[in-house]
């Protein structure tokens, strides 16, 4: 980390392209060896999240495509329920803000206050799936399966991966209070929680576009 | 009990398949059987099925594609052969096993070759020339090689139960729909390319943060080797365009697995949505193969010329235009779709567009060798041989671009002539000059260097020969993937190609005679000083084969090329810099997770192919069972002392020091 504070004079190549600027400025930097675990963990992760969030955009795109697609079957109109998705809205944001405190109880290792955060954040995340398993339900059972029409296929496929992604999240949420149960808040424990943080801060950035682009444009009249 | 999976699946009634399976299980087994007698299991084990060392992975990833480039090449034979003798008649390949053969031979030589040989030199070069001890997470990456050959298993094991798709390299629905597509051969296809997918997106993380995070002091961006910026350029468009592939493979999946109506004709699904979004992933593809080769060519020739890369800065910028660029073009693989003439032109004029950067880079590899001492070594000549061919790839792929040429020419043998010039003249010829250039640097000694340009100019003019009669094909009206023909003017052409065939197949067996040469003789081949051909580079810095931490003391870099400085200083002073104090270093230790990764993911996608619901569950929690044992180790690393480090670093020291009186300043 000392090479990082280091002043660097600037050599062969960096010269001409150096001169000035942001980007130029950002170039010849003097690169972070022995950037702390911590970051290149973060940093790694971070772009893991970024190829997830790609991934959602090829479902969102899809979406967009077939939600006219409807084969004569129902639409969004005549399927959504927006207090119910309101409900598993509350659900993941509040979920979220007990995930904040985990962290910081992490931060300054205090053990009941992250088992309890931990705890708060596994019961709203699951109570989303329960709501939102019980959503597809009923459209299932009312013939608005996803074989139905090509929007269905859609709709199912696009909020399905995210719930599929808050469950595999439960998993992992369970497996950390095991970890740290079991080797208390040692350092790189501590680095997975923060990868644990990262992605389910994302999921919740995701379902906002999901509420705004499928449920809330999905029942706008026309 | 088993699903789907009944001994109808095992195709007893094809002789060539069972030939085939027999063959392939004797030598298996010998191979097995010859490891085991020869007490080599435990090596293999510790030193590599096991290591996280990033050089070891990066050789086993070539070595995959090595196998697999043997497997594609035999089904390229088998085409070429039916070709010759299909006119009028069946040929000796019934139809339904021809389509698999075609289908194959592209995932295979995609998927299974140019892939993991891109990747394994990636693995290997990089870290060594950002002057790092590893890649940024090494158990990860060698996780993501064994879901990579986990993937290729299961395209071989397709070969003898049940089969493969028929579908063509790209599944396009709705013929890979389940109504017109009933078997296992699409679901072999897409669960080996959804889990060898995973793979490749963990290394694309995984080398994308090697590269901006982890950098030996003073490797500043602008420090760093062309090939560090065309691996960077490259792992960025794996992040950003394998998702896409998941994406779409999944909904095709969905398709075939629940009912789904994404890409069907009925209930509203949409075909050409397919086609966007897989080449959404297909064009960029292109360049995630084609811009590490092309950085493999700067590093060959700077060094063979003797000269630093002309155009250092103009070649990053060429390289992530054409990152940036290779996004938007995919619609120019079906401009036919009829999106109507304004859209296929702006598609038209943005394909274009890449011949600039790419323009810019032949250019500069050109001046590179102007008033070089050029020395003809095999790495050169592939660089040489790529230079000629990948220009007359580029010519045609700009004539493909111009949407009226493309009406006429699309689906025909002219655009099969044109993918395999540039993916054959460009990707492969890089990936094989990058095996010559770093072989003696990974394993300590040479390839042999006549069998190696033995091999270059068979595989060259055997390139030649079986291609350019396909663009006359093409232009005579011949479309791809015909299992017989009717038209006699089209025999002597593609008699011709069969000729060209086999002399690509003298070519192979050129190289499989140098390397089992070389291996034989590798005493008389020996690198003893670390930097067999005048290197530029940091990893020409360390002894051959390097030591598992690679640099005994982080290199500090001063420029560009920052061995090239350290070496002329050196040879100035007629001295070595002064011997740097030694210390601990921490290496990740080996890791099984990779392996026990692999087993548990061809059991699950075995398990999913022939719908085998209860080991789909078993597997799944076996394999979430070794990632929860993973995460519950407490020591992830092992310390080398420092007398050790010493050791390795003093003899790399004496042989360098016995070296330098030889080399001389240059003029």
């Amino acid at each position: 980390m000392s090479a990082a504070t280091d002043a660097y004079p600037g050599g062969v190549a960096g010269g001409g392209l150096a001169r000035g600027g942001g980007l130029a400025a950002a170039l010849t930097e003097e690169p972070e060896h022995g950037a702390s675990k911590r970051i290149v963990v973060a940093y790694g992760f971070w772009i893991f999240l970024i190829s997830d969030i790609i991934l959602f955009s090829a479902l969102f795109a899809t979406y967009a495509v077939l939600t006219d697609a409807t084969d004569g079957g129902p639409s969004g109109r005549d399927l959504f329920e927006l207090p119910t998705v309101a409900l598993e809205t509350a659900c993941l944001l509040l979920s979220t803000v007990f995930c904040g405190f985990a962290g910081i109880a992490a931060q300054v290792r205090r053990s009941a206050m992250y088992y309890v955060s931990m705890a708060a954040t596994f019961i709203l995340g699951a109570t989303f799936v329960v709501i939102e398993l019980h959503e597809f339900k009923t459209m299932i059972d009312a013939g608005a399966g996803p074989g139905r029409s090509g929007f269905l296929s859609a709709f199912f496929a696009l909020i399905g991966c995210h719930g599929l992604h808050v469950t595999a999240g439960l998993l992992w949420l369970l497996t950390m209070m095991a970890q740290v149960y079991a080797k208390g808040f040692r350092d790189d424990i501590r680095r997975r929680l923060l990868c644990f943080a990262l992605f389910w801060h994302t999921l919740d950035i995701i379902w906002v576009a999901l509420f705004s682009l499928v449920y809330l444009v999905g029942v706008a009249p026309r | 009990m088993w699903g789907k999976l009944t001994w109808e699946a095992i195709p007893f009634h094809e002789p060539i398949i069972m030939v085939t399976s027999a063959v392939v299980a004797v030598a298996i087994t010998g191979v097995l059987a010859w490891v085991i007698l020869k007490g080599y299991l435990p090596y293999i084990w510790k030193e590599w099925l096991s290591s996280v060392d990033h050089k070891r992975i990066g050789v086993m990833y070539v070595v995959l594609a090595l196998v697999m480039l043997l497997r594609g090449f035999a089904d390229a034979i088998m085409m070429r052969g039916q070709q010759a003798v299909a006119l009028g008649s069946a040929g000796f390949l019934p139809p339904e096993h021809y389509n698999q053969v075609f289908s194959a031979h592209g995932t295979i030589m995609i998927f299974f070759v140019a892939m993991p040989f891109v990747i394994g030199l990636m693995n290997f070069a990089v870290p060594l020339q950002l002057g790092a001890r590893d890649v940024a997470f090494p158990v990860l990456n060698s996780v993501g090689f064994w879901l990579t050959a986990t993937g290729a298993l299961l395209v071989n094991i397709s070969l003898f139960i049940g089969e493969f798709a028929r579908t063509g390299w790209l599944p396009y629905p709705p013929l890979s729909e389940l109504a017109y597509s009933p078997g296992v051969g699409v679901d072999y296809y897409l669960w080996a390319l959804q889990i060898s997918g995973a793979g490749t997106l963990l290394s694309g993380v995984n080398l994308v943060t090697t590269v901006l995070k982890v950098r030996a002091p003073g490797m500043t961006y602008l420090h760093m080797p062309i090939f560090c910026w065309t691996t960077l350029a490259s792992n960025l468009l794996i992040v950003a365009a394998f998702p896409i592939l998941t994406a779409t493979l999944a909904m095709l999946l969905l398709d075939r697995y629940l009912g789904f109506h994404f890409f069907t004709n009925d209930a509203g699904g949409n075909p050409m949505m397919f086609m966007n979004l897989i080449w959404a992933w297909g064009h960029p593809e292109v360049y995630i193969l084609a811009l590490p080769a092309f950085g493999i060519f700067s590093e060959v020739f700077s060094t063979f010329s003797g000269k630093p890369l002309f155009g250092y800065r103009s070649m990053v910028a060429a390289t992530m235009g054409i990152c940036i660029l290779s996004f938007m073009v995919w619609l120019h693989h079906f401009f036919t779709m009829g999106a109507g003439a304004d859209v296929n032109a702006i598609f038209g004029i943005a394909t274009m567009i890449i011949a600039v950067p790419t323009g810019v880079k032949i250019y500069n590899w050109l001046f590179t060798m102007y008033t070089g001492r050029v020395v003809f070594a095999t790495p050169m000549l592939w660089a040489l041989g790529f230079v000629v061919t990948f220009v007359i790839g580029g010519i045609t792929g700009v004539l493909l671009a111009v949407p009226p040429a493309d009406f006429v020419l699309h689906n025909s043998l002219f655009l099969v002539a044109h993918f395999h010039n540039v993916i054959i003249g460009g990707v492969l010829f890089g990936v094989f000059a990058g095996y010559e250039y770093w072989f003696p640097k990974a394993f300590g000694f040479r390839l042999h260097e006549g069998l190696g340009k033995a091999a270059f100019w068979c595989w060259i003019i055997g390139f030649y020969v079986a291609f350019m009669p396909l663009y006359a094909l093409g232009l005579m009206g011949m479309t791809r993937r015909m299992q017989h023909y009717n038209v006699p003017e089209w025999q002597p052409w593609l008699l011709v190609a069969a000729a060209g065939a086999a002399l690509i197949a003298i070519g192979v067996a050129l190289q499989i005679t140098q390397l089992v040469w070389s291996i034989r003789h590798r005493d008389a081949l020996r690198d003893k000083t670390g930097d067999p051909w005048n290197g530029r580079t940091l990893e020409w810095l360390t002894p051959s084969p390097p030591p598992m931490f690679n640099f005994a003391v982080m290199p500090k870099v001063e420029g560009v090329e920052a061995y090239w400085i350290k070496k002329q200083s050196a040879i100035e002073r007629q001295a070595l810099s002064p011997e740097p104090e030694y210390h601990d270093i921490h290496m990740p230790r080996n890791s099984s997770a990779g392996f026990i990764c692999a087993f548990f993911s061809v059991t699950m996608g075995f398990a999913l192919i022939w719908h085998i619901w209860w080991l789909v569950i078993v597997a799944f929690i076996g394999a979430w069972a070794v990632f929860v044992v993973v995460a519950w180790r407490d020591e992830h690393e092992e310390a080398i002392p420092a007398a050790t480090v010493a050791e390795v670093d003093r003899a790399n020291r004496a042989a360098r020091a016995e070296r330098l009186p030889t080399l001389r300043a240059p003029s």
